[in-house]
């Protein structure tokens, strides 16, 4: 890689301990934020071998979930205000939630109010499925964006 | 027929199935109303056929190993003859019936990377195709299937998401991530040079999100446009779309918003021959509209007159009315499956 790293220096948090969720009474397919967190807290950031719950990029209370209206909201926080990897990692978070959850689900994912410079235009072309499509069919973001997700050298 | 709330349903007639992703365009065949085109995030475009005498629609070709990416619309030409296809791998193809199969006569290469939508003028002699290199392209339909690009129109700021040409005029109407909503008409010069008549905006009453989709009434002097920001639009498209600077005001206008409908993205509008503007959307849900009559005010309002929630288990992409049976439509989503549906009195 030519290109020096976007944030050569970021903060790494510990990881959370690790909860055994107890599997809750419900039978249908209810979706829990819990459940949704152990699922993409995981994920590597696109340019660093730590997770994005050790860059503090999600939390638990990134998610949040509308049972009624069958939504699932993500606010995830880019380790710096210019970083180029935002929408990199929102569509990690897309191709993950697609993979593990109830398709009917609605998404929508979002960098959280100020923690990105160009926000309105992130939020706009992560929330755009047209092109959420065409990037996940283009096989160098495809490529990325399974490392980022299968990646096991955290 | 008034078309009041409560007196009509939208019957689901039968459900296709088949696509293996989810489906994004529907195209009725203008020449032979039992034939219906659908392209998919598989790859692929099927034709789906209701024999005369018989009751359900058919899966009759699939048209797979032309496209290497998702075939994002398609689009009968006038006479029903040729089928286009636009695809996420730059290209568009066109597809000839040739005795009971299609194939595929041409190519059209030139786009840089995704053509998000594809539309045949009135008369089937133009064709134009726009995607995410914010280029609007029109390509001249010459004898022996060849296809050649007569303009290359730049204009928009972001992606072109549809392209659709006006029912009689050779004006072309084009639609964007940039929020924007642009007339483009050929120069009087012979040149094949076309420009930007008008463009609607935000501050021409227009939307402030991506605009989805457009469609045109049956006459051509109304438009009516949906988009990301929950909206529907409807635009007076009465006057000649050339005929602007001299008085300062602008030909195309903004007539009525119709808001509070829509909860999420609406990806598809499309107005029937009677009048009845359907909208599909991201909420699972298709919705009717018809302009309010008993409105004496003046100013011109809809009305919703009928909302089929649940219509699909997920995303509704695409509503058609059938071009000659008025009260048939049917609806492509995310779930993979087509429906078609009928609009009828409530019995």
């Amino acid at each position: 890689m030519t290109l020096g790293l976007i944030n050569a220096n970021p903060v790494v948090h510990a990881k959370k301990e690790r909860i055994a969720r107890v599997e809750d009474s419900h039978a249908d397919d209810a979706v829990d934020p819990l459940e949704i967190y152990d699922s993409v807290r995981d994920i590597r950031d696109p340019e660093h071998p730590y997770s994005l719950e050790q860059l503090s990029v999600l939390s638990e209370e990134s998610i949040t979930v509308d049972e009624k209206l069958g939504r699932i909201l993500i606010t995830f926080t880019p380790t710096i205000q210019h970083c180029s990897m935002a929408t990199v990692i929102g569509l990690c978070l897309r191709a993950k939630l697609m993979r593990c959850f109830p398709p009917h689900y609605k998404v929508d994912i979002y960098v959280s109010p100020g923690s990105h410079a160009n926000e309105e235009s992130v939020n706009k072309q992560l929330n755009d499925k047209e092109r959420v499509a065409a990037a996940l069919e283009n096989p160098n973001l495809r490529q990325l964006v399974d490392e980022c997700l299968y990646s096991n050298e955290l | 027929m008034d078309f009041v709330e409560g007196k009509f349903e939208l019957r689901e007639i039968q459900k296709l199935e088949g696509h293996t992703d989810r489906v994004w365009g529907l195209a009725w065949n203008p020449s032979n109303p039992s034939m219906l085109a659908s392209c998919s995030g598989d790859k692929t475009v099927r034709i789906w056929e209701r024999k005369p005498n018989q009751k359900t629609w058919q899966c009759k070709a699939v048209l797979e190993e032309t496209h290497t990416r998702t075939v994002r619309s398609c689009a009968w030409s006038p006479s029903g003859k040729l089928l286009a296809g636009s695809s996420f791998d730059a290209t568009t193809s066109i597809w000839e019936h040739v005795g009971d199969d299609m194939e595929c006569v041409a190519t059209l290469e030139g786009h840089e990377n995704e053509v998000k939508s594809v539309s045949w003028n009135s008369s089937g002699s133009l064709l134009a195709t726009c995607g995410r290199d914010k280029s609007v392209w029109i390509w001249e339909v010459q004898p022996g299937n060849e296809f050649e690009c007569a303009s290359v129109l730049q204009g928009h700021t972001q992606d072109v998401k549809m392209v659709q040409w006006h029912p009689c005029m050779d004006v072309l109407v084009s639609v964007s991530y940039d929020n924007s909503i642009k007339v483009w008409v050929e120069e009087d010069n012979g040149a094949d040079d076309w420009h930007c008549v008008q463009t609607l905006g935000e501050s021409s009453g227009g939307h402030s999100s991506t605009v989805w989709a457009l469609s045109f009434n049956n006459a051509g002097d109304r438009m009516v446009t949906c988009s990301d920001d929950l909206c529907v639009k409807i635009w007076d498209t009465g006057n000649d779309p050339t005929q602007s600077s001299s008085d300062g005001l602008t030909p195309w206008k903004h007539l009525c918003t119709l808001s509070g409908y829509h909860d999420r993205t609406i990806f598809s509008v499309h107005w029937s021959r009677e009048g009845v503007i359907a909208s599909g959307a991201a909420d699972d849900a298709i919705r009717l509209f018809v302009e309010n009559s008993s409105d004496l005010v003046g100013g011109q309002s809809f009305v919703m007159f009928l909302k089929k929630e649940k219509a699909h288990e997920m995303d509704v992409n695409s509503v058609q009315w059938n071009p000659k049976d008025v009260r048939m439509l049917a609806s492509a989503s995310d779930d993979g499956t087509i429906k078609i549906w009928e609009l009828a009195e409530v019995s």
